[in-house]
């Protein structure tokens, strides 16, 4: 049998992140490493306070972290600065959270359009793609109306072709269904994981709920800033 | 994100508060159409005085007299005044008018002559008529001048007198035109009038010429207001006037006009009124007496510009506010594009852009608006209080200081918007996605 060693798409070794300063000083990571393979799909479980906030924006490279390192696809992320930066969040990831996020008095295409506008997509393309997306995700005749109107099932597929539209690597979903009730629930879970099986897109879900957290294929649970489990799921 | 859409962006979240932006636009636009309507009344003044300096006069055409004694001078001296033989009363457009000066020699001539700058001198021949006729009509009275090479006349109707003709040809005022008995300008262009004239010896004397065109009125026109005449009738006029003086009396000028090159600098200028008051002279140019009045007028702008600057900055906190609050309603969305990978350079760039619009949608509809309600006000002020004074446009326009007043305006409202749009660009995403 051959064992092909391959670069995993994010390595997380020994990261510590830390707030304020003296007295008030607050550790949310404590030292924590795990890596990442590209199309797992990975749930990062907690309760609030536990740091999976923190660790979802250190692995999202919004935030830094304060000692320790994390590798995407064999990078170095602290050597990243700028444009660099700004480029590997916006061609690697695609984000979903909770709160939506959609700007409410523009159309779905124009919020769906968005990180196409950032990175410097021409117009006509950036249309064409947002389409598509919208269409995969069955929105597409929703694509005039405005953001406000949709209901919370609409608003998190909007949001999901937003995140799909750059074609990314990674997707960051924070409690994706949070907001949702449970049949809309279970449509945008399916969603996300036929992404994860069909495109081989990576799926970084953080959660409290362990129904959600069931469907991954690996589950990180964090508590106190610590990883305190990591199950892999035995594939059959 | 590219620089089209960047800024399309902008002007696309300028509208998204709309009774906010327009808010802030209304007080640019207050401060805007301050400035256009101050400026322009500047400008229109100006032009208007720029013109008549062009209808006075060749620009290189200076009045020369001889400087007065410092104690025969207007309240130099508290004593009576020593009389002078070669006193004349001056009747020209100088600062000496209506009193007395020293007079000009053809001695005084030639040492003007000789003087560094000066290229020729021409003595201002002062003719009084008694009164001019048309017809069997009522006889006016009037003054007479000439016009030096260069100047031209504001006509009505008609054309400047022939300055090389023989033929005695003047141009009438436009006030003189029903008085005299015409029916109009044009009726009055060819017509012969008469103008009576008395020598020295009491007898009086008739000069008949014709009227080859009708002059504009204007503050400061050749002649001064009074018939304009070619060289031929000035001599005819000059020489009956003159008839029974006695030869000492002859040749004896109230002031000269002397030509320099048209192409001396002002410093030039200054140089040629030094080299003339060093002979004993005064020189004074058409600028020079309408100087004063341009220094009067440019300071009233200043200040009415000041008043409308102090508006402007005004309005610019309320640019600062509306961006404030725009950059506070939109945390959560500017946490996003930044997560999305958008630099803090455009998100920079995209906020100051925005107030830069702000800026340009106050400042172009209050310069718009400021022309329109000028244009009017002009128009209407000219058709009554100021009828007097044809040509005059009390508020005129010119492209360069509406551009001006529109760039500065932008230029305040990006200075203003750089403070919220640097806290925009500062805004950590981590916290601005944050939620319970």
């Amino acid at each position: 049998m051959l064992v092909v060693m391959k670069t995993p798409i994010i390595r997380v070794k020994d990261v510590h992140k830390s707030y304020g300063r003296g007295p008030n000083r607050f550790d949310a990571l404590k030292g924590v490493s795990f890596d990442i393979n590209e199309g797992e799909s990975i749930a990062i479980i907690g309760k609030s306070g536990s740091g999976k906030s923190t660790l979802m924006h250190v692995l999202a490279l919004l935030d830094a972290p304060t000692s320790g390192s994390i590798e995407l696809e064999g990078v170095e992320t602290s050597t990243l600065h700028g444009k660099s930066l700004n480029q590997a969040r916006n061609k690697t990831f695609g984000f979903v959270f909770q709160q939506f996020f959609l700007t409410a008095n523009s159309s779905v295409l124009e919020n769906v359009m968005l990180p196409m506008k950032i990175s410097g997509v021409k117009r006509s393309e950036r249309k064409q793609r947002a389409l598509a997306a919208l269409e995969q995700l069955e929105m597409a005749d929703k694509a005039g109306n405005k953001a406000v109107n949709l209901s919370g099932g609409q608003k998190q597929r909007s949001v999901i072709a937003r995140a799909l539209v750059n074609n990314p690597r990674i997707i960051f979903a924070d409690e994706p269904t949070g907001n949702l009730d449970t049949a809309t629930g279970a449509v945008v879970e399916d969603i996300l994981f036929n992404l994860n099986r069909e495109h081989g897109i990576t799926l970084i879900v953080v959660t409290h709920d362990e129904d959600l957290a069931a469907r991954c294929d690996r589950r990180l649970y964090i508590r106190d800033g610590l990883l305190v489990t990591d199950t892999t799921e035995v594939a059959a | 994100m590219k620089t089209l859409d960047l800024f399309t962006t902008a002007v696309a979240n300028t509208f998204r508060a709309k009774t906010r932006t327009i808010l802030t636009i209304l007080a640019i636009f207050v401060g805007a159409f301050t400035l256009t309507i101050t400026n322009g009344l500047g400008t229109g003044i100006n032009q208007y005085i720029d013109d008549t300096v062009t209808s006075i006069g060749a620009e290189d055409v200076m009045t020369v007299s001889v400087t007065p004694d410092a104690d025969s001078g207007f309240g130099a001296s508290s004593g009576p005044t020593e009389y002078d033989p070669d006193a004349v009363s001056s009747g020209g457009f100088g600062p000496n008018e209506g009193g007395t000066v020293v007079a000009l020699t053809p001695d005084d001539l030639d040492t003007i002559a000789e003087v560094d700058g000066v290229l020729s001198v021409e003595a201002t021949k002062s003719i009084t008529p008694d009164w001019i006729q048309y017809g069997d009509g009522t006889q006016y009275v009037t003054s007479v001048g000439g016009l030096v090479t260069g100047q031209s006349v504001q006509l009505a109707a008609g054309a400047e007198p022939d300055a090389a003709s023989d033929a005695f040809e003047l141009d009438l005022p436009i006030s003189f035109v029903e008085p005299l008995g015409f029916a109009d300008a044009d009726a009055a262009v060819g017509e012969t009038l008469t103008i009576a004239i008395t020598d020295a010896e009491r007898t009086q004397h008739l000069v008949d010429a014709t009227i080859v065109g009708v002059a504009e009125e204007s503050v400061a026109a050749p002649g001064a207001g009074g018939l304009v005449v070619n060289a031929a009738l000035t001599d005819s006029l000059y020489d009956t006037q003159n008839i029974g003086l006695p030869d000492d009396q002859l040749e004896r000028y109230a002031e000269a006009s002397i030509r320099f090159d048209p192409a001396a600098t002002d410093a030039d200028v200054t140089a040629l009124k030094d080299n003339l008051a060093d002979a004993g002279y005064t020189g004074t140019t058409v600028a020079d007496q309408l100087g004063t009045v341009k220094t009067v007028i440019d300071a009233i702008v200043l200040v009415l510009n000041a008043f409308a600057i102090i508006a402007l900055l005004a309005a610019s906190f309320g640019i600062v506010n509306t961006l404030f609050m725009s950059v506070q309603e939109r945390t959560r969305e500017i946490g996003l594009m930044k997560a999305m990978g958008m630099g803090s350079g455009k998100i920079f760039g995209l906020f100051s852009l925005e107030a830069v619009f702000i800026g340009f949608l106050g400042s172009a509809i209050g310069a718009g608006i400021g022309m329109l309600a000028g244009t009017a006000i002009s128009s209407v002020l000219s058709g009554a209080v100021l009828a007097d004074l044809p040509g005059l446009t009390l508020i005129a326009f010119d492209p360069l200081s509406i551009t001006v007043i529109i760039l500065v305006v932008m230029a305040i409202a990006f200075l203003a918007g750089t403070l919220p749009a640097a806290r925009a660009a500062k805004a950590d995403p981590v916290e601005s996605l944050r939620y319970e």
